[in-house]
């Protein structure tokens, strides 16, 4: 096809096998179907409001949600019920654009039983008010899943995105009070600061003291979380950098107070409250937090909350923590296989994409083993549960010690400010010993003058500005951190090891190679031939890399034989494609990997393999990393692309081949062991265990809405060629801090020398503090930014 | 007391009702989604096809 035309739906080229219905163009039946909802029932403003807004149907979660009607799942998932009305939240990642804003606010027209819709666009969440005459949860699931929004259901995730929630807010109240004072006692101040005529000054106590009442609920509220995080730290016997802040503020506070009451000056509230509201601004800026993203998911958010179990002739929904050996479960096309299991029924196939990423499905029959994390493709099958979910192959692997150990790595401010506490303590008290002995009346003043000018805010706010200002660079390049601190982590990696499928090579690779005896043109018209009537997806793969056209040959008989293959006579000659066992050949070793073979006239011919397609720029960027790094490549597959492998990644790069999970978990552990700090890139569940085990562990993924392992950070596939720029960029943004560093102490230093010289007034005090710490402020925005854009980041 | 005193005291008073309005959005939850009030604003209030034919001429809208 020449021109490539665009689904009205959802955007995405259509393929060979495009859908014209009402004059537009499909990508698939899914995509008209939902067209086909919408405009039947008068929504078609959906397509009006942005450009092909709908979710590419093509590669949907399943659509079973019997589990809902489970009294005990519903309990924990809705807001409300009395009976008649029901309340729920529920996560709708395919939430994007304002068209989908607009769809799920008018749930209404497509079931009456709706009450009220409301889309929280950040959260990608929609909470639904609807009557339960004639409609359930379970219905509301399905028909959100029909036109592409599948809700995504897990009771534990929702209660971590609600703390991270309830802290944001709570951030919110500190900085509008101490918005609010710093504010006021700035106008309250100015007087003081232009000086005052003996006509004013019955105005100053009364402005002072006003001042101070505004202080209280800033020390006392907005700067809580200094305090405490500076007593907790005493406590372990260490200094962080909210000692010295802590410190500072209540030298401030305690001295500004004294001055007032005693009414021998006017006290340092300006400087007080200013101080505090830049700190907060500071952690408000470095506190960026992807809300629609989730970094904490675990094996259960593969899994479906529940399956059902056939006991005694009856079938019921069992959640599946509750899955005990010997059950006997059924799963049905697209549900996930929960735990370790035996195939009872035929056969089956079953899609490993969860756990590998090969999209290909693997044939399976009566007696074989099934892990848990396969999806049924396919008509229902019956199996027999070997292991409890926690102890099959897989997730057998969060009862690692990798998952319970927290990472502590002492933080860059954390390692200077234990210095800078020690010196400012000997100054200050150096400072009072010199003045006891010349003039004891300053001894108090000068002491606390040290304090005051000491504390380290524009130290404090360095590294919130750099770090945050590289989380925006990165969020721009669709690399998503979970918190601040992985910077610190990432600028300390020195080894790089990437997972093979999936993560250096593309998911949803269409390609296929056969391996064997080429093919004839004759063989490949043949074989076109018999697998042009096949619905089977990897028989239409099959069809588009023969790239045959012949129509010399005339299909005699065919018959498609499910989770077997293709049987066909063609022009007289029989044509085979299937599994090994169908076709007559002997089976390769790599299970994981999906193969179609190829029988003639009888005769084995070979087999089709999916061809591993390497992400976009993979060499380049290899080339540019093994300068810095040490990389290692990990793969699940067997040996067959060594050689090509070989070719694309520089010299001494290490490659292992036939790793299982545990194995990858054990290299990264191996190279820790051996003094490396180790940055794992994986994409499945299989990487999982690796990633935990990582200093840090980067998921890649081609949807970030999707699932993707448990990790530190989380990358669009696009943003993978970038990696090098980005770790460099994080290199440098150390050298920023530092720089930053360096000014703080000097206008540090400076306002120490006039401290301990006892010529600190309040003025010179409001005016130094804000000016040390805007400048540092805006030299770390700047020039993250400059140096972002300077590699094109 | 002079009126400069009256006057810190109203503007005061007057700021602590913001802060006050400013506490009340961010706790009844106005901060949480900051994209979809600016959009739903904009929706048209379409009547449904069973009202009218009238209805159907509606000029393309884009937003």
């Amino acid at each position: 096809m020449a021109i490539t035309t665009s689904c009205y739906h959802c955007g995405d080229p259509c393929e060979t096998d495009q859908i014209e219905f009402d004059d537009k163009s499909f990508c698939c039946a899914g995509c008209k179907t939902v067209y086909e909802i919408l405009s039947e029932n008068d929504l078609c403003d959906y397509y009006d409001l942005e450009a092909n807004p709908g979710i590419s149907q093509s590669n949907q979660s399943n659509g079973l949600f019997e589990y809902l009607d489970n009294a005990e799942v519903k309990k924990q998932l809705l807001d409300f019920s009395d009976g008649e009305q029901e309340k729920v939240t529920l996560f709708v990642p395919n939430i994007h654009c304002s068209s989908c804003i607009w769809l799920l606010e008018h749930l209404d027209r497509l079931a009456p039983q709706v009450i009220h819709a409301n889309v929280n666009f950040t959260q990608r969440k929609v909470s639904i008010h609807y009557k339960t005459d004639g409609f359930s949860l379970k219905q509301l699931a399905e028909l959100l899943h029909r036109i592409g929004y599948g809700a995504v259901i897990n009771l534990e995730a929702q209660e971590d995105a609600e703390q991270v929630h309830q802290a944001d807010k709570k951030l919110w109240v500190k900085l509008g009070v101490a918005g609010f004072c710093f504010g006021n006692v700035m106008l309250l101040s100015f007087p003081e600061y232009l000086g005052l005529s003996e006509l004013e000054r019955e105005y100053q106590t009364i402005f002072r003291w006003i001042s101070a009442l505004m202080a209280v609920p800033v020390v006392f509220y907005a700067a809580s979380d200094y305090f405490i995080s500076a007593f907790k730290s005493l406590r372990q016997r260490f200094i962080n950098i909210d000692v010295p802040i802590a410190l500072g503020i209540i030298t401030l506070f305690v001295r500004s107070f004294y001055e007032v009451a005693a009414n021998v000056g006017s006290g340092y509230f300006d400087s007080l409250v200013s101080l505090i509201f830049f700190l907060l601004i500071g952690k408000w800026f470095q506190h960026k937090t992807y809300r629609n993203l989730s970094f904490d998911r675990d094996y259960k958010s593969y899994f479906p909350l529940a399956v059902l179990r056939k006991k005694d002739n009856a079938v019921d929904a069992v959640m599946v923590k509750d899955i005990k050996k010997g059950d006997e479960l059924i799963i049905r096309n697209t549900e996930v296989v929960p735990a370790d299991a035996i195939l009872i029924d035929g056969e089956a196939s079953i899609d490993y994409s969860f756990v590998t990423g090969e999209s290909a499905a693997v044939a399976k029959v009566k007696g074989d083993l099934v892990y848990a994390g396969g999806r049924l493709v396919g008509k229902q099958a019956h199996f027999i549960a070997q292991k409890d979910v926690s102890q099959s192959y897989l997730t057998s692997l969060w009862n690692d010690q990798a998952f319970e150990k927290e990472r502590k790595s002492k933080r860059l401010i954390d390692q200077v400010s234990q210095y800078f506490t020690v010196i400012i303590m000997l100054v200050a008290t150096g400072a009072a010993f010199y003045w006891q002995q010349v003039d004891p009346s300053k001894t108090w003043l000068v002491f606390t003058a040290v304090l005051i000018v000491a504390c380290p805010c524009a130290l404090a706010l360095a590294t919130p500005f750099t770090w945050g200002s590289v989380l925006r660079v990165f969020s721009r390049n669709q690399f998503y951190l979970k918190n601040a601190d992985i910077i610190e982590d990432l600028q300390k990696i020195g080894t790089i090891v990437f997972d093979k499928t999936g993560t250096i090579t593309e998911t949803a690779s269409q390609d296929l190679e056969f391996v064997g005896e080429p093919l004839t043109e004759g063989e490949r018209a043949m074989t076109s031939m018999a697998v042009a009537s096949s619905t089977h997806p990897l028989s239409r793969r099959v069809n588009q890399s023969l790239k045959a056209s012949g129509s010399a040959y005339s299909l005699e008989q065919f018959d498609e034989l499910s989770g077997k293959g293709v049987f066909a006579v063609v022009s007289g000659v029989e044509v085979k494609l299937g599994s090994a066992k169908f076709v007559g050949a002997k089976a390769s070793e790599a299970v994981e990997t999906s193969e179609v073979f190829l029988s003639i006239g009888g005769k084995v011919r070979g087999r089709f393999l999916v061809k591993n397609t390497y992400r976009k720029g993979f060499k380049a960027l290899v080339d540019d990393l093994a300068a810095h790094f040490k990389l290692s490549v990990l793969s699940g597959d067997n040996e067959a692309e060594k050689e090509r492998l070989q070719t694309l990644l520089p010299e001494g790069t290490s490659i292992r081949f036939k790793q299982s999970p545990h194995n990858k978990l054990q290299v990264v552990k191996g190279l820790q062991t051996a003094g490396a700090n180790v940055m794992m890139m994986g994409d499945g569940l299989n990487d999982a265990g690796a990633l935990k085990q990582s200093n840090v562990g980067v998921a890649v993924t081609e949807d970030i809405s999707m699932f993707s392992p448990a990790s530190d950070a989380i990358m669009h596939a696009n943003a993978f060629g970038a990696l090098s720029k980005l770790m460099a960029l994080v290199k440098q943004a150390k050298w920023v801090v530092i720089a930053s560093f360096v000014i703080s102490f000097i206008y540090n230093i400076g306002g120490l020398t006039f401290a301990v010289a006892g010529w600190l007034t309040p003025l010179f005090a409001a005016i130094l503090m804000p000016l040390s710490s805007i400048s540092v402020v805006l030299f770390t925005t700047l020039i993250i930014n400059w140096l972002g854009k300077r590699k094109g980041l | 007391m002079s009126v400069i005193v009256i006057l810190i005291i109203t503007s005061i008073v007057v700021a602590v009702v913001f802060l006050a309005a400013f506490l009340w959005s961010v706790k009844s939850g106005q901060y949480d989604d900051t994209y979809s009030p600016s959009v739903r604003m904009l929706f048209d209030d379409k009547k449904k096809k069973t009202d009218g034919a009238e209805s159907d001429s509606t000029v393309d809208q884009k937003v």
